[in-house]
């Protein structure tokens, strides 16, 4: 049934019919409406049997789902950002002993500077912690992801985080479509656990495991991961057939199939891209789009068959590796490697860093940027809609200075800021 | 529910004297049907109090449950010795997570089990000084403010010893640590602030908040029992000595907890909604002098001189605690007034150096 | 597509008058995208607000950057935020304010824009007389009124529609008597400007 929603209620409603019988978190922007639709299904008696814990931080939130799923309960919390990282260790901690939690990632940039807006570092900081990741384009595919997140997550026994684009898609009140509770009580069997703590046949969970049997271990959770490159389509086409509807898989490609020019993309920036690409086909410019929906595991084979054709890849990225330049570009040249091994002809790749801290990424932007794209007028490396000023004005304070000052005062200083007055 | 007073001691040893009692009056361990929660073959050190400490703690739980229980346990000692890849000591459902999140792991179980309508089942969260009252100290409290259903058993050997005997907010002042060297002017660790997780989390106002030693294990049992006998928040305190750490013979641990206790350098009470309910006192009390001296890791408070004002203030604090706690009876000659009259000396075997 | 931007101040209930907008939209079986441009969380700060109404799914994720619509509710801004950026010549703008644009000091910008799409309205007031009690009045409920009245965009029963489905009892019938009073106050004007026009 159509619902006008807010994405964090859409998300909340998703979840709560997942029968949840464990909600642990702590609050952080942009996920708190989240959480809070949820306590408020818990302790309204709609969401039961149900505890939600009010944990003390982050860190907590993600040991209690931890004891509570080692115990047979299915579990799920939600964070962002710096909430991510306070709980890295026990990320860490829960893929390692494969308990298949499920979280919401409300994607915000990590401080410092300290910002409360969308970019995708908080997750790209955890791709290699064991966690499946799993990217939302829009708030219908979000809460449908949670959805498949259990399933994909019990069948495996590994956690799964869904990642939704903090305030753009968190806040943002759309049209979705409510699955029933009957609909998904049918596609998601009730949670058995491969290991439970229970007194009636005692197990020890958590051992040291040292360097006669560690490689194995590890490789076993890498193995997982390998497993749910064919389990994540399988889900997505069985979702498919019960709710009428695509949402998740792999990546999803949009005109790419004859384009010379493909974007690649995570998250909610795809709708705007593809917005430009319509514009540009208009124009007569072959381009096209490959959304990327299971970062992790990156799936090779699917982003190579679907880019190995094109001329030129531009990867668009909302985080950045200080050092190096992109992360999603990174896997996907490991992908575009292999066109080259198997007698084709590699594209130029371009990595553009845009987005970060929230600035927001417009269609007059893309436009400008695909078409030098498309005439190949750009640096292997760009940042969108810089201000360069800024930027070399601080350099220079830097270089004329020992004690110049914090970086970010210094540019907010020269940004400048919004003034209160009479009218 | 009070351990029961035995009112003899079997001189030349400190066994719990089970064999000559009703088996009624029998401690946990001296039960055929014990659990033996954490088995035998673990890697523990040779008098290692924190194995002795949780054996007592674990099986009298298991009794108390009958049976109906779930560990979690603070990465330290006692989860390294107990799980040797591919070896475990546990008997019962028993899971590690990290370092720093033992009470929240144990709230989650606590949680799951309420959501199943499975209350019928325990659980107890178990950790060092180090995992408790430092870096675990946040999920501590967060479990003590929600009221959770979990029993905190720490067993305080007063630094990280597993990974090499550093100090922890636990170590008391002037005690050698591979952190606090008995070097310098002032060797050992200072004479700071202390960090009583006790009455921590007597501020909390849980239902119950006990301290115990390994030197009466009944002591423990009871108490174990008594906290399984309560809903929500529990704390146990436990004071175990580390051979390997302390410097001490593997033979004295026993002694040198009663020793602690005896001095006032351990107040063992009781505590029920943020207020003492019961003092277990100092039967016949020795100063610190007494504590300090079969321990390594104060020896260079004697050696190559004593360092008399640091002992007095040892013992300053130590008499702090006594005037707090009410650890010594009234006329100020120790508990158990009826076996000690005036002009006859205590048994033998009681307190003995 | 119909692009609007609200701007305002923290506490004015701007985020909601988008929601709201787009929930009436919804009622009236289209597509519509109603998100916040967060500033810190205070009361007082300015705040945008952005809906999008299509007859088809809105995919497009960027700040409304050329509204169709623009309606400002606390004049306080005007001359301190950029609340025009990107308005179209041939856009709506809808001012809470019982001052003229000329008043405002408008007078020169909106000079070569299409004065029958220009208003101002007294929402406030119009709030106040019709909710209870009336300092605690916000006036976006009554804005909305008056913007479907301007733009045609939604129909005022949808906007009382989407008004009841997110406040209940007495403050939803007296916002929905707001959006209405505001409504027919607007209708009053346009028929001026348009009896001024043709005499």
């Amino acid at each position: 049934m159509p619902r006008q929603l807010e994405g964090s209620r859409a998300v909340a409603e998703a979840v709560a019919l997942c029968r949840p019988e464990v909600i642990c978190a702590y609050p952080i922007s942009p996920q708190t409406h989240i959480v809070e639709n949820l306590s408020q299904l818990v302790k309204s008696g709609e969401l039961t049997p149900c505890e939600f814990v009010n944990v003390e931080s982050e860190f907590a939130a993600m040991s209690v789902a931890i004891g509570a799923c080692a115990t047979g309960a299915r579990a799920y919390t939600a964070t962002a950002s710096q909430g991510l990282l306070y709980m890295t260790e026990a990320l860490y901690n829960a893929s390692g002993l494969g308990l298949p939690i499920v979280m919401t990632v409300a994607n915000r940039a990590i401080g410092a500077p300290i910002n409360i807006w969308n970019d995708h570092s908080d997750s790209m900081s955890q791709r290699d912690c064991g966690w499946i990741q799993l990217y939302a384009e829009t708030n219908q595919e979000a809460l449908d992801l949670h959805i498949q997140a259990f399933r994909l997550a019990e069948e495996l026994s590994t956690p799964v985080m869904v990642c939704m684009d903090g305030f753009i898609l968190t806040h943002a009140v759309e049209r979705v479509e409510m699955p029933t509770q009957q609909q998904v009580d049918a596609f998601l069997p009730a949670f058995q656990p491969r290991q439970l703590l229970d007194p009636g046949e005692p197990i020890t969970i958590g051992a040291m495991v040292g360097p006669e049997a560690f490689m194995e271990v590890k490789y076993l959770a890498h193995a997982k991961q390998m497993q749910a490159l064919q389990l994540i389509p399988e889900i997505a086409a069985d979702f498919n057939d019960a709710f009428a509807r695509d949402s998740g898989g792999l990546i999803r490609a949009y005109r790419a199939e004859d384009a010379e020019t493909i974007v690649v993309a995570l998250g909610s920036v795809l709708g705007t891209i593809k917005e430009t690409v319509d514009e540009l086909r208009e124009q007569g410019r072959k381009i096209g789009v490959v959304g990327i929906t299971s970062f992790r595991p990156f799936p090779l084979d699917a982003v190579r068959a679907a880019l190995g054709h094109a001329q030129r890849v531009l990867v668009l990225e909302k985080a950045l590796a200080v050092g190096v330049g992109g992360i999603v570009s990174m896997d996907v040249h490991a992908a575009l490697a292999g066109v080259h091994r198997a007698g084709g002809v590699q594209p130029h790749a371009y990595t553009v860093i845009a987005g970060l801290g929230g600035r927001p990424i417009t269609k007059a932007s893309l436009l400008g940027l695909f078409t030098d794209a498309a005439a190949d007028r750009l640096a292997p490396l760009t940042f969108l809609d810089m201000n360069w000023d800024v930027v070399n004005r601080e350099l220079e304070r830097m270089g004329s200075s020992r004690s110049s000052g914090p970086h970010a005062e210094n540019i907010l200083r020269d940004v400048g800021s919004v003034a209160a007055g009479p009218v | 529910m009070k351990a029961p007073a035995i009112r003899f001691y079997q001189t030349g040893s400190f066994a719990v004297g089970n064999r000559l009692l009703d088996p009624e009056q029998r401690s946990v361990q001296a039960g055929e049907q014990r659990t033996n929660s954490i088995t035998c073959g673990h890697r523990a050190c040779q008098g290692c109090g924190e194995a002795l400490g949780a054996r007592y703690a674990l099986d009298a739980a298991m009794r108390a449950t009958d049976g109906r229980m779930i560990a979690a346990n603070a990465t330290g000692c006692l989860e390294v010795f107990s799980t040797p890849y591919p070896e475990t000591s546990w008997r019962i459902p028993w899971i590690h997570s990290l370092f720093a999140n033992a009470p929240a792991v144990s709230t989650g179980i606590a949680a799951a089990l309420r959501a199943k309508g499975r209350e019928d089942i325990r659980v107890v969260g178990q950790g060092g000084d180090g995992g408790t009252v430092d870096i675990g100290m946040a999920c501590l409290s967060g479990m003590f403010e929600r009221n959770d259903d979990v029993l905190y058993i720490c067993y305080d050997n007063e630094a990280y010893m597993n990974t090499g005997v550093q100090r922890s907010g636990s170590t008391p002042p002037a005690a050698r640590t591979a952190t606090t060297q008995a070097v310098g002017p002032e060797p050992g660790n200072v004479f700071g602030q202390g960090k009583s997780a006790p009455l921590i989390a007597m501020a909390h106002e849980i239902p119950y908040v006990a301290t115990a030693t390994v030197a009466e294990l009944r002591d423990l049992e009871a108490k174990v029992q008594t906290a399984m006998e309560i809903r929500g928040a529990r704390y146990l305190h436990v004071f175990v000595p580390c051979p390997l750490g302390w410097g001490s013979a593997s033979k004295d641990t026993i002694r040198i907890a009663r020793l602690a206790k005896e001095s006032g350098i351990f107040p063992v009470f009781e505590a029920r909604d943020g207020e003492v309910t019961d003092v277990s006192k100092i039967r016949r009390q020795v100063s610190v002098e007494e504590y300090l001296r079969p321990q390594k890791r104060f020896a260079h408070l004697f050696k190559p001189e004593p360092r008399t004002e640091v002992i007095a203030r040892i013992q300053a604090g130590a008499d702090r605690n006594i005037r707090r706690f009410g650890l010594l009876t009234l006329s100020g000659t120790g508990g158990d007034a009826a076996l000690t009259q005036p002009g006859v000396a205590a048994p033998a075997g009681n307190g003995r150096s | 597509m119909f692009e609007v931007r609200i701007h305002g101040r923290g506490g004015q209930g701007v985020v909601t008058a988008a929601e709201m907008l787009s929930l009436a939209a919804f009622d009236e079986g289209r597509y519509a995208q109603a998100f916040p441009s967060f500033g810190s969380e205070r009361m007082g700060a300015p705040v945008v607000a952005f809906c999008r109404i299509d007859e088809h799914e809105i995919r497009t994720r960027e700040p409304v950057m050329e509204p169709d619509a623009l309606i400002v509710q606390d004049p306080t801004l005007l001359h301190q935020v950029d609340v025009f950026g990107g308005c179209k010549r041939e856009g709506f703008i809808l001012i809470n304010t019982a001052k003229s644009f000329d008043e405002l000091g408008l007078g020169e910008f909106v000079r070569d824009f299409r004065h029958e799409r220009l208003l101002t309205v007294p929402a406030s007031e119009l709030a106040r007389e019709n909710l209870t009690p009336p300092a605690r009045a916000v006036a976006n409920a009554a804005l909305l009124g008056g913007f479907a009245a301007l733009t045609g965009a939604i129909s005022l029963d949808a906007v009382a529609r989407a008004i009841r489905e997110r406040f209940a009892g007495a403050i939803a019938e007296g916002n929905v008597a707001a959006a209405q009073a505001a409504d027919s106050w607007v209708k009053d004007e346009l028929r001026e400007l348009s009896g001024a026009a043709s005499a």
